[in-house]
């Protein structure tokens, strides 16, 4: 553990450094439910769309890759356990190894957007887009974009937290290094965990539900 | 808690004090600033509206003109005025107050939250720079899907306003659950804190779903996603739904607020304890619970299903229950209170007086066959307006007025206080009245022009439109003046029961209390001897 602790300040306003950290929990599990019911407006979307164009839905999904889908979703249980670990190391004080748990959980998160980035490039080039930029050939049923409008605006809102996230644990790792945390402090690490946690958990319903409904071919 | 005892406004002096400041009283009163500028935008749109209805036929503006006039106006009153006018003014600065706290939760996001305010005004403004933004305050879909820049623009500022609404709902409720100070148990809070509480939920709960929805509308303008659009396979109903999901229940979140105003000056100028106080509590909870469930009531022509309708229907009669509760509350306070009529108290009785007459019209409207006639009538404008501005703006008022001379430290003219109310009275109902009568008669809402038997009705309601104008400013003028010639306000002048008047000064120093309060009575003992 390090000896030159740069010591948190609790704020004015709180009691006790147990109520602020109170405060901050329950912020951030608020700061959660907006982000299920942003999300929650997508999903509806979709249960919508499927339920109308249900053709449609089955012959696109089938078009995505799996495999990829099933790395992705591999790759960000592992982030998940890691973060989980760094939270705990950081009530542990344990330095050396939370920036180590960081670094892999940024790490896969890194992978994860890699695999998107060939998932998406894989698309543009097909011309399997969204409605208004759908030039793809060879489809049956016209509702197809549809499918694709909501797997880009899903798959990208989820991406762009994911992104986000990143910025977040690198920030953690920098502020570990400068010897912010202790374990009467761990306030950010824990609440990034809970927003990584809700990140990887959206993913994990995105998953199947656009990858997989039409059944897997191996 | 700081032992200091300067009082927030002359701790820091400068400009960049203020526009740094993380206070909870100085954000509340720069939201009171901005709020009561977008309150002279929004009013500035409604008047040059009601000119142009004075007569039939084009006067002075042309048809796309008129439709930027109505859009703006609807807007900027609901986004930038009605929803953030009493939690982020009055709330902001009495919340804390009233719970014996020193700050709200998250102070930084507070001013992110008034910052993000300022950013959707500035983009909102822009908008009238841009072209002729069209299809009213409700985007409704396809007419906000052509790729019109100035809608863009306007959906975009109605989201960055989504998320300075979240923030202040989240710190409120983290506020309430955790800076109680000790004796302050729930059933000890005032009910403007419970109402604020509920309000606050309703932010965070619903406002992500219209955040979502106008991501999904500016998607469809700039790439043609294909959610809304019918032409690429999209479902414009689907647009309704989202919308009315959030902006239902955000009805809820412009009144609520009132309704914990009204709470607290009832019992105040009664001298009486609140007849009801937990069903009060409870009633504001029940209404933000129910409020989720009723949006389909706005679309009853939209061509949803008779059953969605009927139950819908239903449902809005169910949530005019606990609104009712609260009325007759009130009333029930009044009687044989030693009623002491302040200004505060006169507007407490106009907003009983109109709210009852915009939340009955509600439930006539709730009623599907006399909806399928009266949709989008100007009956339904007088209903909201009723409502919108008969309670919320008479609450925000009469909360102004209670707590002005705590925010400030100063004494207005009660007499002013009393003429300007009188003149807002009355300019209010000869405005909006005879907008009942000519929905009923069947003149649509949104049109530049009618045909000539309407003249009359659209003539009475342009006059009390400039009357309820200069009520207004009536009302501006004394409260700015009084800042410089108002009498010093002593601590408690209206010797009312809760917090911010018996422990804080006014105005309050820098950290609110010198030392830490503790609650030993409830919020509305009048009459009672307290025991220490």
């Amino acid at each position: 553990m390090s000896t030159n602790l740069a010591l948190h300040k609790v704020g004015h306003h709180f009691r006790s450094a147990e109520e602020e950290f109170e405060s901050a929990k329950l912020g951030t599990w608020l700061f959660l439910a907006t982000e299920i019911l942003l999300f929650g407006g997508l999903f509806c979307a979709y249960l919508v769309f499927r339920s109308m164009y249900p053709q449609a839905f089955a012959e696109a999904s089938a078009h995505l890759n799996w495999k990829m889908g099933a790395l992705n979703t591999l790759v960000l249980i592992t982030s998940s356990f890691t973060m989980a670990w760094a939270v705990r190391l950081s009530q542990l004080g344990d330095k050396k190894k939370l920036i180590l748990t960081l670094a892999i959980t940024l790490i896969c998160a890194g992978i994860f957007m890699v695999v998107k980035y060939f998932e998406y490039t894989h698309k543009i080039h097909e011309g399997t887009l969204w409605a208004g930029a759908f030039t793809a050939q060879g489809f049956s049923d016209p509702r197809v974009p549809t499918f694709f409008g909501l797997y880009f605006l899903m798959t990208g809102l989820h991406g762009l937290h994911v992104v986000i996230g990143m910025g977040l644990i690198l920030w953690l790792i920098i502020k570990t290094g400068k010897n912010h945390f202790s374990p009467e402090y761990f306030t950010p690490v824990e609440m990034v965990g809970l927003y990584w946690h809700l990140v990887d958990l959206i993913w994990i319903f995105l998953f199947p539900l656009l990858y997989l409904i039409s059944g897997v071919k191996l | 808690m700081s032992t200091s005892n300067i009082n927030y406004l002359q701790e820091k002096k400068g400009l960049l004090s203020w526009l740094f400041t993380v206070d909870h009283k100085r954000i509340g009163l720069m939201y009171l600033g901005g709020v009561t500028l977008a309150f002279l935008l929004g009013g500035i749109f409604a008047l040059l509206i009601r000119l142009e209805l004075f007569s039939p036929g084009s006067q002075f503006v042309q048809p796309d003109r008129y439709n930027s006039l109505f859009t703006l106006h609807g807007v900027i009153m609901v986004f930038l005025f009605i929803i953030p006018a009493i939690p982020g003014a009055l709330g902001n600065f009495i919340l804390p107050i009233q719970l014996g706290a020193s700050d709200v939760a998250f102070p930084k996001l507070n001013l992110t939250s008034f910052y993000l305010w300022f950013i959707g005004l500035c983009i909102a403004l822009a908008t009238l720079i841009m072209g002729n933004l069209d299809g009213g305050w409700t985007f409704y879909a396809p007419y906000t899907i052509s790729g019109n820049k100035a809608v863009v623009w306007a959906v975009f500022a109605a989201f960055i306003l989504g998320f300075s609404s979240i923030l202040t709902g989240l710190n409120f409720v983290v506020t309430v659950h955790k800076l109680r100070a000790p004796g302050q148990s729930w059933f000890k809070l005032p009910l403007f804190i419970w109402a604020l509480y509920a309000t606050a939920l309703v932010q965070v709960i619903a406002t992500p779903v219209v955040g979502i929805t106008l991501v999904l509308l500016i998607m469809e303008n700039i790439l043609k996603i294909g959610i809304f659009d019918p032409a690429l396979g999209g479902d414009p109903v689907l647009f309704q739904h989202f919308f009315w999901f959030y902006s239902h229940p955000a009805v809820y979140i412009m009144i609520l607020p009132a309704f914990g105003v009204i709470s607290e000056i009832i019992p105040t100028f009664s001298r009486r304890n609140i007849f009801g106080y937990k069903i009060i509590a409870f009633s504001s909870v029940a209404i933000a619970v129910i409020g989720f469930l009723v949006w389909g009531h706005h679309m009853f022509v939209s061509g949803q299903s008779t059953v969605a309708s009927t139950a819908f229907a239903f449902l809005t009669f169910l949530v005019g229950v606990p609104t009712a509760i609260k009325v007759f509350n009130w009333l029930a306070t009044l009687y044989k209170g030693s009623i002491e009529l302040k200004t505060p108290m006169l507007y407490a009785l106009i907003f009983l007086f109109l709210f009852t007459i915009g939340g009955l019209t509600g439930i006539t409207l709730g009623i599907l066959s006399v909806d399928v006639h009266l949709h989008d009538t100007y009956f339904v404008v007088a209903h909201f307006h009723y409502v919108m501005m008969g309670g919320t703006v008479m609450g925000f008022l009469a909360g102004v007025h209670y707590w002005w001379p705590k925010m400030t430290g100063r004494m207005y003219s009660e007499t002013w206080g009393k003429i300007g109310a009188f003149t807002v009275f009355a300019g209010f109902n000869l405005t909006f009245m005879p907008q009942f009568i000519m929905g009923t008669l069947g003149m649509p809402r949104r049109y530049n022009d009618y045909v000539p038997e309407y003249e009359i009705f659209h003539k009475l309601s342009s006059i009390g439109a400039g009357i309820l104008g200069i009520g207004l400013f009536i009302a501006l003028f004394y409260l700015i003046a009084s800042l410089f010639n108002g009498k010093k306000a002593e601590q408690n002048p209206w010797g009312s029961k809760t917090l911010e008047w018996e422990e804080a000064a006014s105005p309050p120093v820098t950290h609110n209390f010198t030392t830490q309060p503790v609650i030993t009575h409830g919020p509305y003992e009048y009459g009672v001897e307290v025991k220490a």
